[in-house]
Formats: structure tokens, C-alpha cells, sequence
């Protein structure tokens, strides 16, 4: 495999796929939301053309400069434990992704989400509205400021409760990369209850947890977890990195 | 039910991981095979995708007063042929000319006036229903000497999808095209109309089935 196709001429590349045992499945039974909604027929395979490896250039102008702390809005601070979140978006050949859209949301620091459809009785937070976006810079890296998510129940099961998570929302550079994703916190005990958590298979559940970070904790401020994104590769770079990380 | 899910051993790391990029073979200038990060798992975008991926500019791939834009149209519903109130359709696609405003066509980016290429609908209002506006895509190659047929690029998110899933809408009334299109020719001739949008009032109209008889075909990509 050479990693490309010829499109009359020019050479495309061609985004590798993780191994199915890698990957989360469309459905998985202990998620009942998956019975109706999750297509039941195999996919069909799409080679990769170019309307596969393009995408769209979503930059600084999606995101405004409050975007990056979620801690402030509505002219106060939200209540909850302060954390940095950061950390850099690569592909699978080891390839930084600069100047790559990231979208979060989450639920304020009680577990509740500022949206119509969420009805659990916890309190909202004026100065907290869950929303934040960022563009890594040219090394792949991203950071925002925000609140530690709350754990929040949902109606899945007898008792079910999401662990504490931060949705993700990213574009690479091609159509193939797009991820939606959620992270998650280390040690959460709520680990083992959670279907969405637990969908994914067990070799690739720690990608999903992000890692204290003790070097980034803000003295007297906020603490810090670290989280790596690694969007598909496309074999055009061999993997090789300098002491400091970056691509060389 | 202690452990309703029965794995035990739930975190099995495996290395390089995505928190060690770092680590692993560098320096020595040999591998002795393809050396990749896993990558990250996806999960779904849940019931509140709207507080993170809604725009105010979404459906507008092509803007507003541009000549020659319609809206494409539908519904998305269930195995139980109920409407997906809580999903999000994103669109990627050509402009007229087949260019795309993209650095990664080998081609170079196209700029086309008032045209971004992509567009986002959430199907909360009207309920179950997603609309983009914008404009016919042109015809690009297909790699093989040909030219595929007019297409759209499609992503399906929502509360009950653990991945995206992937299809593509192509215009029933592009019958000459459609024909010699590699990627629908190779599907059975009585699944190619799921993927069909036809003219209506204002543009084009087109239903994502998730599932049932008449389930979209999905794409792995
Ligand atoms: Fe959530």
C-alpha cells in the first residue's frame, strides 16, 4: 500500500482506518438509544476521493476571544473547581494538526447542562453556559479554561450516571478526520456503570482519559488536565519527532 | 446488578499511547514498519450537541442571495420510522466548477464567491427535519480517468450514534451522471435511490432512514 491514489494526476492521499477492535461501534446494546438509531447493515466501503480528503478551513474566524474560558460569562465567574484543559491535536502518523477547529461543551460543575431537553434537578449556573472553542496553534496544541464537569444521571438504566466528561467536537484537515468524542477524568468510579464509556473497547478506553497534569496547575489558581487528540493519518510523513516534540 | 456491563478490566493501556507521542523509536532512522498513534475513539455527540455545534450561520454553505442556490431538504428517522429531533447533518462538498475550498485538492483551494462548501443543520426545529442551502457541486474526477457525479458528502451525528455515519446525497435529476458514477454503480440498482435527492418547490428534498426497509446506504470511510 503506498498510501495514495491517483486522481488524473495528482496523487490523494489515503486515510488509514483503525482497526475495527480499535474503534467504537456505531451501537452497542447496553446503550438503548442504539436499538432504533444505529444503522444495522454493513457500510459500504468508500474509497477515498476527492471530496474524502478535502475539508473545510474553519479557523479564527468561528471563534471569539472569550471562547477559550469557559469560567467567565454573563459578566461573573462560574462556581466549581477551576481546571486548565490542554493538550495537542496529532494524526496517527505523528503529524501535529495546526490551525484545527476544536469545539467543547459540557454540564456546569452540579452536572447540569444549559439546554432545554435537560431536566435534572440540579442547579444552572448564570455564569457558566458550557460552550467553548479554540484553534490549535501551529505546534497542534490547544487549551481552555473551564470547570470540572459534575457527574449527571440520565435514563439508560436503573440508577445510570455519566461519568465526568467534556464533549469534543474536532476537524482535521479531510473529511475522513472529523471526530466527535468525549474525555474523560482519571480514576472516575463511575467508569464501570457507564455504557457510553464502556462502548468503546477496552484497548482504546484510556485514550479517552485525560491525565493530571501537575506541571500545567495554575498556582493558587486552577489545576490542569493534559489530553491528546490523534485524529487518522494518511501514511504521507514518516513518524519522526525531535527531543521537544514537535515534527521535524 | 453490580456489573452490568461484565468487564472487569476496563482500562488496558497500550503503548505508544496518545499521552506518550514521544515515546517509542525516533532517531535511529529505520522502521521496520508503519509506526502510528491509536487514534482517538469517537463517542456520541449525546442529547446536547446543540450547546457546542450549532452556528447561527450553519445551513448557509451557500449565502444567502447567491445565484443559482436552493435548499436541500429532510427528514431523519428511526428504525421505528420516528423523527430524530436531536441529530446533526453536516455537508461537505464542490462548488459549480468542481473545485473545493479545501488546501488538501492536490489542485489547489477554490475560491467560489459567496460558497464556503460546508454546511451544519441541527433537526430540532421543525422537528426531525435538516436544511442546507447551497448550490449545485460541479463535476470532480474520480481517479480512474472518469468523472463521478454530482455528490454531497454527508455526516450523521446524534444522542443514539456512537460514530458518524456516513452518506452521500446525489441528485435524481442528474440521470446521465449518475450513471456512470463509480460509487453508485457498484450498489445494488434498488439501494441507489436512498441516496437520490429530488427537485422540490424550493431546491431539493431528500429522507436519512437510520434503519428499516428503506435504510440510507451508510458508507465506511
Ligand atoms: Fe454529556
Amino acid at each position: 500500500m503506498t498510501g495514495t491514489t491517483s486522481v488524473g494526476g495528482p496523487h490523494l492521499p489515503r486515510y488509514h482506518r483503525e482497526d475495527a477492535a480499535l474503534r467504537t461501534p456505531v451501537g452497542f446494546p447496553d446503550y438503548r438509544s442504539t436499538a432504533l438509531r444505529a444503522p444495522l447493515r454493513t457500510p459500504v466501503d468508500l474509497a477515498h476521493r476527492l471530496t474524502e480528503v478535502t475539508g473545510p478551513v474553519l479557523g479564527e474566524d468561528r471563534v471569539l476571544p472569550h471562547d477559550a474560558d469557559l469560567t467567565l460569562r454573563n459578566g461573573g465567574e462560574a462556581v466549581g473547581q477551576r481546571i486548565l484543559v490542554h493538550g495537542r491535536v496529532l494524526d496517527s502518523d505523528g503529524r501535529a494538526v495546526p490551525g484545527a477547529l476544536v469545539e467543547v461543551w459540557q454540564a456546569n460543575a452540579a452536572g447540569r447542562y444549559r439546554h432545554v431537553g435537560d431536566s435534572f434537578p440540579a442547579p444552572l449556573d448564570p455564569h457558566f453556559d458550557g460552550l467553548g472553542r479554540v484553534v490549535t496553534d501551529s505546534l497542534g496544541r490547544y487549551e481552555f479554561m473551564t470547570v470540572k464537569p459534575g457527574a449527571y444521571p440520565w435514563g439508560n438504566h436503573h440508577n445510570a450516571w455519566r461519568p465526568a466528561h467534556i464533549h469534543f467536537s474536532l476537524f482535521g484537515r479531510a473529511f475522513t478526520q472529523r471526530l466527535v468524542t468525549q474525555m474523560y477524568f482519571p480514576d472516575d468510579p463511575l467508569f464501570g456503570q457507564d455504557p457510553i464509556f464502556n462502548a468503546m473497547p477496552a484497548a482504546a478506553r484510556h485514550r479517552a482519559i485525560s491525565r493530571f497534569s501537575l506541571e500545567r496547575t495554575q498556582e493558587n489558581w486552577a489545576l490542569a488536565f493534559e489530553w491528546d487528540i490523534v485524529l487518522r493519518g494518511s501514511d504521507q510523513t514518516p513518524f519522526e519527532t525531535d527531543d521537544d516534540g514537535d515534527v521535524a | 446488578m453490580s456489573e452490568p456491563f461484565g468487564n472487569p478490566l476496563l482500562v488496558v493501556p497500550d503503548a505508544p499511547g496518545p499521552h506518550q507521542p514521544r515515546s517509542g523509536r525516533r532517531g535511529s532512522g529505520f522502521l521496520d514498519g508503519p509506526l502510528r498513534l491509536g487514534t482517538t475513539p469517537s463517542a456520541t455527540v449525546g442529547p446536547y450537541l446543540a450547546i457546542g455545534m450549532t452556528w447561527p450561520d450553519g445551513a448557509w454553505a451557500a449565502e444567502e442571495g447567491t445565484a443559482g442556490a436552493f435548499w436541500i431538504r429532510g427528514r431523519i428517522l428511526d428504525g421505528a420510522g420516528d423523527l430524530v429531533a436531536d441529530a446533526m447533518v453536516e455537508t461537505w462538498q464542490a462548488d459549480p466548477d468542481g473545485g473545493f475550498a479545501s488546501p488538501e485538492d492536490p489542485r489547489g483551494a477554490a475560491s467560489y464567491p459567496g460558497f464556503r462548501g460546508f454546511a451544519r443543520s441541527h433537526t430540532a426545529d421543525p422537528p426531525g427535519e435538516f436544511a442546507v442551502h447551497t448550490l449545485k457541486p460541479g463535476r470532480v474526477p474520480d481517479g480512474d480517468g472518469g468523472l463521478q457525479a454530482p455528490h454531497i458528502d454527508v455526516s450523521v451525528f446524534a444522542r443514539g450514534i456512537l460514530d458518524r455515519v456516513v452518506m452521500r446525497i446525489y441528485f435524481a435529476d442528474e440521470a446521465e451522471a449518475n450513471a456512470e458514477d463509480a460509487v453508485l454503480r457498484a450498489l445494488p440498482e434498488d439501494r441507489r435511490s436512498t441516496l437520490l435527492a429530488t427537485p422540490a418547490d424550493d431546491g431539493y428534498r431528500l429522507d436519512i432512514h437510520l434503519q428499516g426497509e428503506r435504510e440510507t446506504v451508510f458508507f465506511a470511510v
